[in-house]
């Protein structure tokens, strides 16, 4: 049992996608404008990620391993579809800021990357933990990241307005500012780690 | 003069990198060196033109007719994967220099957002250029591919030639290796800004 | 843990033909239950365009596209027009649309029959956040009950009467652009609406509601 609480724990923190593995950086600087946007990101494809984990899990013996790799992406399109037409009908504001990024989380490197190192090796029960502990800790920095660049950007958390309009720092909210931002926060990051060995 | 502003604008004001976020992770993975960011460049290149022929016509042909757009992604992300299996087999067969110099990136492009973004954007987005709304016509979306990769070729390059400098300097601990390369990534991107508005 | 099947050429085909068509009809599926969601979806947001920049009472609003030469280029604009029950036109809701500074911006503008603007809205753009974004707040408003006739739709600068937004010139240019094109194209093909009113056709106001959502699939992709 400890075991599988370390599976799904280990995406949060010691191994999150974003701030120390450095995948998926695509969406994390284009979609992580507002707290908001970037939460929908993270959930999108944490959804994506649990629901392609247990199904490769699950096929696992029935693909050949020549062919596994285009096995893999089309589950992970068709489920990305899925949310694509989801969103679309249900969510459509938010459908529309994400935009372009909802179909390419097929190209996220996070979930091909936990398929064929994880998924691909392990039983339906641990491969569902991998992928809620990684799309939650995908989503756990995003969020993060939102919250920042909202909070300079447009003086906002979540859409409350915290500062007056003349405190806003515009270019947070601009693609320089995601760079910026990211980079701060990676050396923050990389900062603790070192305190703590 | 068309084409022309379709090049400009994809090179220099929406640069895939800069502005649109796409293809980060080759940007950032193979900016180390500027010969293998030269590789990188011209692999991309070839490949985001030739995938864009090939989902342009692929969703022109057999998708829109059969009212089958909504499998444009997994259609197209099949297709590119193909695509660049098929070109490393050739490459390897034809012209063995040609594929010591680029193969080692062939197949990092499959998962580089760059080229399924960019294959998408030019099926389902309408363009300006000249004037009237539109989607864009084969022609178009090639050149619009080209000035894409181009795009992402010239600032792969330009980081790669800060990056080389970077290394040589001491920065604080924390900010070491990927930090401090998103930091100049965000400078150069303000600096991008500064096309912004002219096409 | 179950053994993995050989690479030999069938057991490859087979596991990507199986997987292909079971993903492909799970994709059918759900589209199939998606679908009308998605169009009421785009329907609803039409109607809440059309409510918030033409907010009359009583009347029917009926589908309807016109065509324009704007500057030598053959436009066509999707429009909603508004009849009173006896059938007397009322003004029209209008799409337009116009390449701002970070791409296209697509809009509605409401006209009321003698061409007074009665309300702007923007559908989707793409512009700068902070800056030319901003064109939805009090920029916009400043449209409102204003007659082109007497109100020229060109920013200050050019010698208008449009001012503009703040560092967002070109945002603020296109906007009255995407609004002077829908004006120009109003007046050009009002004179046919009015004599064309749906209580001299059969079956006035049944007929609305599909033809509204008719005009949504094609409204999407026209070429304006």
């Amino acid at each position: 049992m400890s075991n599988n609480l370390q599976t799904f724990t280990k995406g949060l923190i010691k191994e999150n996608p974003i701030l120390v593995l450095l995948l998926g950086c695509c969406p994390t600087l284009a979609t992580t404008t507002s707290a908001i946007n970037g939460m929908s990101m993270g959930l999108a494809t944490t959804f994506v990620l649990v629901l392609s984990n247990i199904f490769i899990s699950l096929l696992k013996g029935f693909i050949p391993d020549k062919v596994r790799i285009p096995c893999f992406i089309v589950v992970i399109a068709s489920f990305v579809t899925v949310v694509q037409l989801v969103m679309q009908a249900y969510v459509p504001d938010i459908y529309e800021t994400l935009g372009l990024f909802i179909p390419l989380i097929v190209v996220n490197c996070i979930v091909l990357g936990r398929a064929e190192a994880f998924a691909s090796k392990n039983p339906v029960f641990p491969s569902l933990l991998d992928g809620l502990g990684m799309g939650l800790g995908f989503t756990l920095a995003l969020t993060l990241l939102g919250c920042i660049r909202e909070f300079l950007g447009s003086g906002s958390i979540f859409g409350l307005t915290i500062l007056p309009e003349t405190a806003n720092i515009l270019v947070f909210i601009l693609p320089p500012g995601a760079f910026i931002c990211l980079g701060f926060v990676i050396a923050i990051v990389n900062k603790l780690k070192k305190e703590n060995h | 003069m068309k084409y022309l502003i379709i090049i400009l604008s994809t090179i220099l004001v929406n640069n895939v990198i800069f502005s649109q976020f796409l293809g980060i992770c080759p940007f950032l993975g193979t900016s180390k060196k500027t010969s293998t960011a030269l590789g990188m460049g011209a692999a991309v290149i070839f490949v985001l033109t030739m995938a864009t022929l090939v989902t342009w016509l692929t969703n022109q042909y057999i998708l829109i007719p059969l009212k089958l757009t909504f499998l444009q992604t997994i259609a197209f992300i099949l297709i590119i994967a193909a695509l660049v299996q098929m070109v490393e087999i050739i490459l390897k067969k034809i012209s063995p220099s040609l594929y010591t110099a680029l193969g080692v990136f062939l197949p990092l492009i499959t998962t580089n957002c760059a080229v399924l973004g960019v294959s998408l954007t030019v099926v389902t987005k309408e363009f300006n250029y000249g004037g009237v709304a539109h989607m864009l016509s084969l022609g178009e979306s090639i050149v619009y591919a080209v000035g894409i990769a181009l795009g992402f070729a010239m600032a792969l390059v330009i980081f790669a030639g800060i990056r080389e400098h970077i290394d040589l300097m001491e920065p604080p601990k924390g900010m070491k290796g990927t930090p401090i390369a998103l930091i100049t990534a965000g400078i150069l991107a303000l600096a991008f800004m500064g096309f912004t508005g002219i096409v | 843990m179950a053994k993995k099947k050989e690479s030999t050429l069938i057991n490859m085909l087979v596991a990507l033909l199986v997987i292909a068509a079971v993903s492909g009809g799970v994709l059918g599926l759900v589209y199939g239950v998606t679908k009308d969601a998605i169009a009421e979806v785009d329907q609803k947001k039409n109607e809440a365009a059309i409510q918030a920049v033409l907010p009359l009472e009583n009347v029917t609003y009926k589908a309807d596209t016109m065509k324009f030469n704007y500057e030598g280029v053959d436009l066509t604009f999707p429009c909603n027009l508004a009849y009173d029950a006896n059938g007397n036109f009322q003004g029209a809701a209008v799409k337009t649309s116009e390449g701002g500074f970070g791409g296209k911006i697509d809009m509605m503008v409401g006209f009321l029959a003698d061409g007074t603007i009665k309300g702007t809205s923007v559908l989707s753009h793409a512009e700068t956040p902070g800056l030319g974004a901003n064109m939805t707040g009090k920029f916009k408003d400043q449209f409102v009950d204003k007659n082109p006739a007497s109100y020229k739709l060109t920013v200050t600068k050019d010698g208008g009467d449009v001012d503009a937004i703040t560092a967002a010139t070109i945002t603020s240019r296109a906007f009255s652009k995407a609004v002077n094109k829908a004006y120009q194209a109003f007046m050009a093909n009002k004179a046919q609406f009015m004599n064309n009113t749906p209580a001299k056709e059969a079956a006035p106001a049944v007929e609305a509601a599909p033809a509204e959502e008719n005009n949504e699939t094609e409204g999407g992709q026209s070429n304006e």
